[in-house]
Order: structure tokens, then C-alpha cells, then sequence
């Protein structure tokens, strides 16, 4: 045994224990530090070691912990991407310690929560990194044995030689293991599916002891010695600047400390001009704000929008050319005019927020030319870039602990209150400080869904086929460029089923924040194109769920979605739902929509009530989702899902953003009626699984629950829903 | 201005403005980070704590008010974490993000002891001011009915479902 090598691989660590002592241990990394990761790298020759790096420890006394690298919103990936490790690793679940690891670029990549993308990033290199460190285990026991490896396995956290009956805990094969090379990732063999018992068994939630009964745990939860609060005031109208604030007078107010002006800069997901008010008690300091606080705002020019000028701009353009032309497949206007049944319609629908229920927060202590952050962050990576390009200092002297979060939804991909309290903290040098939003600074300092605008013109030919298609689609951006989330994919379905299309785009320029909204794009487009596909099969007299399933089947390799993973999920939707039957309840009725974003194949069939006096019900979900071969925690998976469509239906019900003079109108929820339980429907999930590698949850199943409820109310009262939120319209029918 | 009321079971004096909230005094004064803020208006109903058994929006009480009431919060809504409704909601894996689960349980909890063995309406009744982002509802649901036939004796516990 070589020294050396021990003193790489070993480490002595000293931590605080609960009750105030000392916790001292031994443990043993697999390539866990800086230092071993390369000696890992310098034996393959290619590039860094993607998921190997610290992800297992295990401690001689055989505790196994394993690092959850991401950032956790709710989407479970806490739970999920462990699971992988402890999967290839063998190891029982219930011998397994999950810790959330702190932003590390030189351990881990892929550090972020958005797009889906944990399950398809993730699915191979945190299953290798656990047969690595289990190769590694049973080369060791191989050694200290001296029998073949081909005589070895492992099971439960141990390595066992069945003949002999011989037994190695993975902890007391640590010290041998410590010696050995570690094995190459890219070629250590995986589990056969067949082998797995961890992947696709129903796990809880790794944090579920502390969420209920109320452990500290979230972002807004963090507490340090001799910490202070913030609030951080902005102009009410996006991009304002402080002209002057009574500093001195809110400084006298009970309870602050400090009141400073921030310069701020242009970008609107950064560090605007504001006003910081600090103090010993986060209530009084946001009493001072709300009661003291007066500031001469130079609102700039955005104050001059709203969203009704933003319709009136839309309606405009329609009336000419798209400025940006898209897509021409055939020839759109013979099509057109030749075809059985022709219909024109108008789509928009609105700004919207995020919301997630914890408010925006960050902890941060400035201290010896080094930024330490405790940030509830989708985006740690660009969260820390963002903070030293703000300070001035390196990347290199920040260092961020991932909270858990209350929601994300895309909200916390944006780190705008992440550098306010960067900020903040360098002016308090030495001093820790937290900073925390209202609701209201969330809900009227967000980036925002964007609203869009649609016209429409399709065109079924006599035999029911779908021939023609033209969308004018008014959006926001400048420069033949469009705005954060507002833009249309040229590959959208039903691009590439219809023949003869035309897709085009005119942009409003405007001065509104706006970002990625769970589903991004989809959100928007899917209540778009699968309320006008309901439109063209009832004009062409054909049942809806089959107009969709003709339309699947002419299309070509032209479009985005594999149309036999669509048709599965449709027929699977159409199965378990009854679609055509007839035995429904008086002033009830079916819709049905389908949607692929983010990888993901869902189809969606809403049954909805709608009283003849306008009451809505939204009375039952059923959604098909195909994300491949394997539901890697069915219980988690579940809930995700259903969730996705219940925020669909919300989103469709009443959730709307106006903007009034370059301000958001609605600052509580109040305002912005986000769905409760009573409405919030029974959500059936079927996965049907398919011979795909596995993919994400988070936001294939919202897109279709919009047009889905749409065409169900549609069925039930002949009133076709183009402008969105549904609590717009007058629903009465008789 | 010194308000004492008992906490959890156990008598606690604050000396705190007698306009701060209850839920400010719970987080940042006596460390109880359990209690969740939301919207800060009673809208959304994550602060939500008993007082004197009354579901309660911590961020509307003044501390003025509590002198001499008596307090619970998630921390103290069973001694080891074991309540019913808590033992439901990990048998049923309920929270996504878990940020309202603590006002979620405490408005449940207040329910049951009202309603032994409440309807869907019931529930929707009592838990229509506790907003859940996420879209929990339907495993929130499910987890008052588990924990309602458990306490009512309806049903045994897990263990001795299999037993039996």
C-alpha cells in the first residue's frame, strides 16, 4: 500500500454535530476531490469526468452517502438522480444517505434545474458513476481475497464470493479500495434492466421527514450567526432608475440599519437600480419600505406600454405582411381557396408569472475579498458568474450552497435577486445577510410568460384532410430577434403533416422581462394549435380524435415529434378515457389535445361540465405520457405529472398579467387566482412505455390540458375559447 | 412589549413591536422556520398554525395578540413527528417542492379534529384557503382520508393492514 496514494484518497473530516460535539471520521472518497477526478481524467485522455466525480463516499463504519448534484424544485431529482447510483452501486436504498452537494464545477456538470434535461443528461453518467465506485469495491475484494473478480458479486452493499461463502462490506473494503486505480466510466458495465431494484420501485421524497414536520430546509429557511435581513425596492415600471430616496429618513425608521441605492445596470434579469433597506428584523425593514421609503423614480420609457396597446399593435400587423418568414411548404393560397372547409380564426393569450410559493431569497456573506451564497437557484453555474462579473471579483472566490426550493417553474433560472443580495452583502462586508422578497416584488418583478397573437387560417380538403395552413404569429422582440421564450419552433407540429403551409412572424418591440415558464414555447403553442386543429375537424364534420390521428399519419420526417410515439399516447388517452362514448352527464363533454415538448409524448382528454348559467367543473383528466422504457420513481413521477396538468388548467382558468403603464396590474394572489383544490380535477396518469431511453417529466404534460379544457368546453357549449384566461368569457350557452 | 403565550406546549416571552405578525415572530425571533410565508395577505395559507385549536394565518396575527393563547405549529403538531396526517402524507409521498405542506397539515389537522371522518366537501371546505403551487391536491386529499380512517379506527395502520 502506498502511502502517497492514501493520503491523496483519504481524508479526515470534522464537522459540528447537532447537539454542539464533535463528529470526527475517517471516510474514504471515490474521486471525490479536485485531485483524484484527475488522476481519473489523466487516465482516459478525453474530457473531464462527467459524473464520476463525487458522487459516492463511503465511510469505513459502512455508511453510504450519495451527493444529489442538482438543484431541487420539486421535481424530485433530489430523490431520482441518487437513485441511479445507488442502482449500479447495489447498494439497499435504506442504507443509503442523500446529501445536496454544493455548486462544484470541477466535481459535477449539468449543475442545473430546466428544460427536463435531468433524466436525459443524467441517465448514464450517475448509473456509471455507481458501477464505477462497485467495480472499484470488488476489485478490492478481489485483491484482499485473491480470487478472480469473475467470482465475485455484490449485493446490498456488499461483495460476496458465494463458494466460500465469504463477505465484504463496501465499508470495510474501503482501505484496500483506496489503493486501486479507478475504473473507466465509459466502459464499466451497467446493470441489465432486468437486474434493477432500486429504478422504477416506488421511493419517497429523500427530504420528506424534514417537509413534514417542518425541519428547516428551503432557501428562505437559512439562518447564520449575526445575520441581518434586506429588502430591495425597484421602480415599479421595468427598467426605472432612482432618481432620490429619502435614505436618511428610513434609516431612522425602527429596526434598519442601513438604507443605500444600487446603480444597477440595463439587464433586466440583473442587478437593477434600487433601493436596499437593511436591519436586525426582515418585518420592520419592509415596514420601513412600506411606510417610510419615498422614491423619485425616473420610470424611462417602457411606461408608456400596456397590454391593450400591445392587442392593438397585434391587430395592426396582421393587417400586413409577417416581417419574419418562417416556413413555406407548397403553395398555401391555392390550397386554401380550393379546399371544402376553410376557417380563420385569432388566438392570443397572456402575460403570465410564476409564482413559485416561497418568494424569491438569497443569503449572502461578502468577507475577505470572497462571496459565499446560499441560493435557492434553477441556474447555480450562472448564478455565480453573474455575481462576480456584478462584485468585480473572481468565479473562483464564490461559493454557492444549493438550497431546496419552493417551486421553480422556471422563475429561479433568472438570478436577479441572487446578485441584489450579492450586492448587498459587498456593502456589509463581514456581515451575513438575507435578502428577502414579497410576494408582490415577485409577482411584479418577474419574466413573465410572454403573451402572443396569433391569425390563422387552415384549410380540410373534401376528404377530410387537413391541406392548408397559415399562421401570422405577433410576438415581442426586436430585430428580426425574438424575446426571451416568445419564439415558435419552424419544426412545430402540425409543421411537416400539412402540406401546404405558411408560418411567419412580425415582433412588437417592448420593455418587459420575460423568461422560460415551465414549458416554454409549448405552453402557449399547444393551447394555440390544438384549440385551431379542434376548429378544422369540427368544420370538416370529423370526429376530433380521429381528425388528429389523420394528421399524425401524414406526417413526414419534416416535423419535430416521432408521429408513432404521438399515436400511441392518443389512442392509449382515447382508451381510458371512453373517448365517443355517449353515457356522459347532462351539460358534460370531452376534449382532447396532444402535445410533444421537452421529449415528451402526452395526450390529454379533459371532461368538463358547463352549466347552461356558465358555470365551469373540470371534472377529470386523463393523460397518456411516453418518456421511454423506464418510470424511473413511479411515485414521484405520478405526482409530477398530474401536476403538470393541473398548472395547464390553472394557467388556462384565470392566470393573467396585465400590463398598465410599464407595470404589472397584479401584485398578490388575490389578483392572480392560482387553482385551488376545490377546481383542481381528478388527474389519471397512464404511462405507456416504449422502447426509448428514458427522458423528463417536468413539463410534458402541462401543454395539452389548455386546449384539451378549451375543446371540452367547446363540446359542451358550442363556444370556442381563443383569448385566454377562460375567466374572460361569458360561458353561458343554451 | 413582552407578549408570553405557550408555544408547542411550552410557555415562551417575547419582547417584540406589538404590530410584527405572529409568523415573523415564529421564523426570525424564535427560529421556528416551519411556518412558511407565502403572499403575506391570507391568501395562500402557508403560514397557517393553530391557535387555541383554530386554524389560524400566522402573517395576519398581530403578537400583541397572542398574550396567554396557546400556539401550535408544524413543529409541534406531534411530539415525533408521527401524527396521522404526517404518517399519510409519507405512506402517500404527497409534497412536490413540500413548501406548503407545513400549512397544508396544520389546516388538516384542525379539520379532523372538527370532522372525524370528513367528505371531499368537507375537505375542499377547509382546505380551499391553502394553496399548493405544485398541484398536490389530489394526494392531499387522498392523505386526509388515509389519516381520518386511521384515527377513526376505520382502518389500522400500514403494518397491520399487512398483518391482517
Amino acid at each position: 500500500m502506498s502511502n502517497g496514494t492514501m493520503e491523496r484518497r483519504q481524508f479526515f473530516r470534522i464537522a459540528t454535530a447537532a447537539g454542539g460535539g464533535l463528529i470526527v471520521s475517517s471516510y474514504f472518497e471515490l474521486f471525490s476531490s479536485p485531485a483524484a477526478a484527475a488522476v481519473v481524467d489523466a487516465s482516459r485522455s478525453v474530457a473531464a469526468p462527467i459524473a464520476l466525480g463525487g458522487h459516492v463516499r463511503i465511510d469505513p463504519n459502512g455508511i453510504i452517502t450519495l451527493m444529489a448534484q442538482n438543484p431541487e424544485i420539486g421535481q424530485g431529482v433530489k430523490t431520482m438522480l441518487p437513485m441511479l447510483i445507488a442502482e449500479e452501486l447495489d447498494v439497499a436504498w435504506e442504507d443509503v444517505t442523500v446529501e445536496q452537494a454544493d455548486l462544484n464545477t470541477d466535481l459535477y456538470s449539468g449543475q442545473f434545474a430546466g428544460g427536463s434535461m435531468a433524466t436525459p443528461t443524467h441517465w448514464l453518467p450517475m448509473r456509471r458513476a455507481g458501477a464505477a465506485a462497485r467495480q472499484l469495491l470488488v476489485e478490492a475484494a478481489s485483491r484482499t481475497w485473491d480470487l478472480p473478480v469473475g467470482e465475485l458479486e455484490t449485493e446490498s452493499g456488499a461483495v460476496h464470493h458465494r463458494a466460500s461463502g465469504r463477505r465484504l462490506s463496501y465499508g470495510e473494503l474501503v482501505g484496500a479500495a483506496a489503493t486501486l486505480q479507478a475504473p473507466d466510466p465509459e466502459t464499466v458495465p451497467l446493470k441489465d434492466p432486468s437486474q434493477f431494484r432500486i429504478i422504477g420501485t416506488p421511493v419517497p421524497n429523500v427530504d420528506i421527514d424534514a417537509i413534514v414536520t417542518g425541519e428547516p430546509l428551503f432557501g428562505i429557511d437559512t439562518s447564520l450567526p449575526g445575520m441581518v435581513y434586506a429588502v430591495f425596492e425597484k421602480c415599479p415600471v421595468f427598467g426605472g432608475r432612482v432618481r432620490e430616496a429619502n435614505l436618511e429618513a428610513v434609516k431612522a425608521a425602527p429596526g434598519v440599519s442601513e438604507a443605500l441605492v444600487a446603480e444597477g445596470g440595463s439587464d433586466l434579469a440583473g442587478l437593477l437600480s434600487g433601493v436596499a433597506i437593511v436591519g436586525d428584523n426582515w418585518w420592520l425593514v419592509n415596514q420601513a419600505r412600506l411606510n417610510v421609503l419615498q422614491v423619485s423614480w425616473d420610470e424611462g420609457p417602457t411606461a408608456s406600454e400596456s397590454s391593450e396597446g400591445y392587442q392593438a399593435q397585434a391587430n395592426a400587423l396582421f393587417d400586413q405582411e409577417p416581417t419574419m418568414a418562417l416556413r413555406n411548404d407548397g403553395d398555401f393560397e391555392s390550397a386554401y381557396q380550393a379546399a371544402s372547409h376553410r376557417v380563420e380564426a385569432d388566438y392570443s393569450y397572456p402575460f403570465i408569472s410564476h409564482t413559485p410559493l416561497e418568494p424569491q431569497n438569497c443569503t449572502a456573506l461578502f468577507q475577505d475579498g470572497r462571496l459565499e451564497l446560499w441560493a435557492p437557484t434553477q441556474t447555480p453555474e450562472r448564478g455565480r458568474s453573474m455575481a462576480a462579473e456584478t462584485l468585480g471579483i473572481d468565479e473562483s472566490d464564490v461559493t454557492l450552497h444549493l438550497t431546496r426550493m419552493g417551486g421553480g417553474f422556471g422563475r429561479r433560472l433568472y438570478n436577479d435577486y441572487l446578485v441584489e443580495a450579492a450586492w448587498i452583502a459587498r456593502q456589509l462586508e463581514g456581515t451575513p445577510v438575507k435578502l428577502l422578497w414579497t410576494r408582490e416584488d415577485d409577482m411584479r418583478h418577474d419574466l413573465y410568460r410572454p403573451a402572443g397573437y396569433h391569425r390563422l387560417e387552415g384549410g380540410v380538403d373534401a376528404s377530410g384532410r387537413l391541406v392548408a395552413w397559415r399562421n401570422h404569429f405577433v410576438s415581442f422582440g426586436g430585430n428580426d430577434r425574438f424575446a426571451s421564450s416568445a419564439s415558435v419552433r419552424d419544426s412545430e407540429f402540425p409543421a411537416g403533416a400539412v402540406p401546404n403551409m405558411t408560418m411567419g412572424a412580425s415582433l412588437i418591440p417592448f420593455g418587459i422581462p420575460t423568461g422560460a415558464l415551465r414549458a416554454p414555447g409549448s405552453n402557449a403553442l399547444s393551447f394555440v394549435y390544438q384549440s385551431f386543429i379542434d376548429e378544422l375537424a369540427h368544420a370538416a364534420g370529423v370526429d376530433p380524435l380521429r381528425f388528429r390521428l389523420d394528421l399524425l399519419a401524414s406526417a413526414t420526417d419534416q416535423t419535430d415529434l416521432d408521429p408513432a410515439r404521438m399515436t400511441g399516447v392518443l389512442e392509449k388517452v382515447a382508451e381510458v378515457s371512453g373517448w365517443g362514448r355517449t353515457d356522459l352527464p347532462p351539460e358534460t363533454g370531452l376534449g382532447i389535445a396532444f402535445h410533444y415538448s421537452h421529449r415528451g409524448y402526452v395526450a390529454e382528454v379533459v371532461q368538463a361540465t358547463v352549466s347552461r348559467s356558465g358555470n365551469l367543473s373540470v371534472d377529470k383528466v386523463w393523460a397518456a405520457v411516453d418518456i421511454g422504457r423506464h418510470i424511473i420513481n413511479p411515485l414521484n413521477a405520478e405526482n409530477n405529472a398530474q401536476g403538470g396538468v393541473i398548472e395547464g388548467i390553472s394557467h388556462a382558468l384565470g392566470q393573467e398579467i396585465t400590463i398598465v403603464d410599464g407595470r404589472a396590474a397584479q401584485a398578490n394572489f388575490d389578483e392572480y387566482p392560482l387553482i385551488r383544490m376545490p377546481e383542481s380535477p381528478d388527474v389519471e396518469i397512464h404511462f405507456v412505455e416504449t422502447d426509448n431511453d428514458p427522458t423528463g417529466l417536468g413539463e410534458p404534460t402541462l401543454p395539452p390540458a389548455l386546449p384539451a379544457l378549451c375543446n371540452a368546453i367547446f363540446a359542451v357549449t358550442g363556444k370556442r375559447i381563443r383569448a385566454l384566461p377562460i375567466s374572460r368569457h361569458d360561458l353561458r350557452w343554451a | 412589549m413582552p407578549v408570553t403565550f405557550t408555544l408547542n406546549g411550552a410557555q415562551v416571552t417575547v419582547d417584540a413591536p406589538p404590530e410584527m405578525p405572529l409568523l415573523w415572530v415564529l421564523r426570525d425571533m424564535l427560529d421556528l422556520k416551519g411556518t412558511k410565508f407565502g403572499c403575506g395577505v391570507s391568501e395562500c395559507g402557508a403560514c397557517t398554525v393553530h391557535v387555541n385549536g383554530r386554524t389560524t394565518r400566522s402573517c395576519q396575527v398581530r403578537i400583541s395578540t397572542v398574550e396567554g393563547d396557546e400556539v401550535t405549529t408544524i413543529e409541534g403538531l406531534s411530539p415525533d413527528g408521527t401524527h396521522p396526517l404526517q404518517q399519510a402524507w409519507r405512506e402517500l409521498d404527497v409534497p412536490q417542492c413540500g413548501y406548503c405542506q407545513a400549512g397544508q397539515l396544520m389546516a388538516a389537522s384542525a379539520l379532523l379534529e372538527r370532522i372525524s371522518d370528513p367528505t371531499d366537501e368537507d375537505i375542499d371546505r377547509a382546505m380551499n384557503r391553502n394553496l399548493c403551487r405544485c398541484g398536490t391536491y389530489i394526494r392531499i386529499r387522498e392523505g386526509i382520508h388515509l389519516a381520518a380512517r386511521r384515527m377513526t379506527g376505520t382502518i389500522g395502520s400500514a403494518q397491520s393492514e399487512e398483518d391482517s
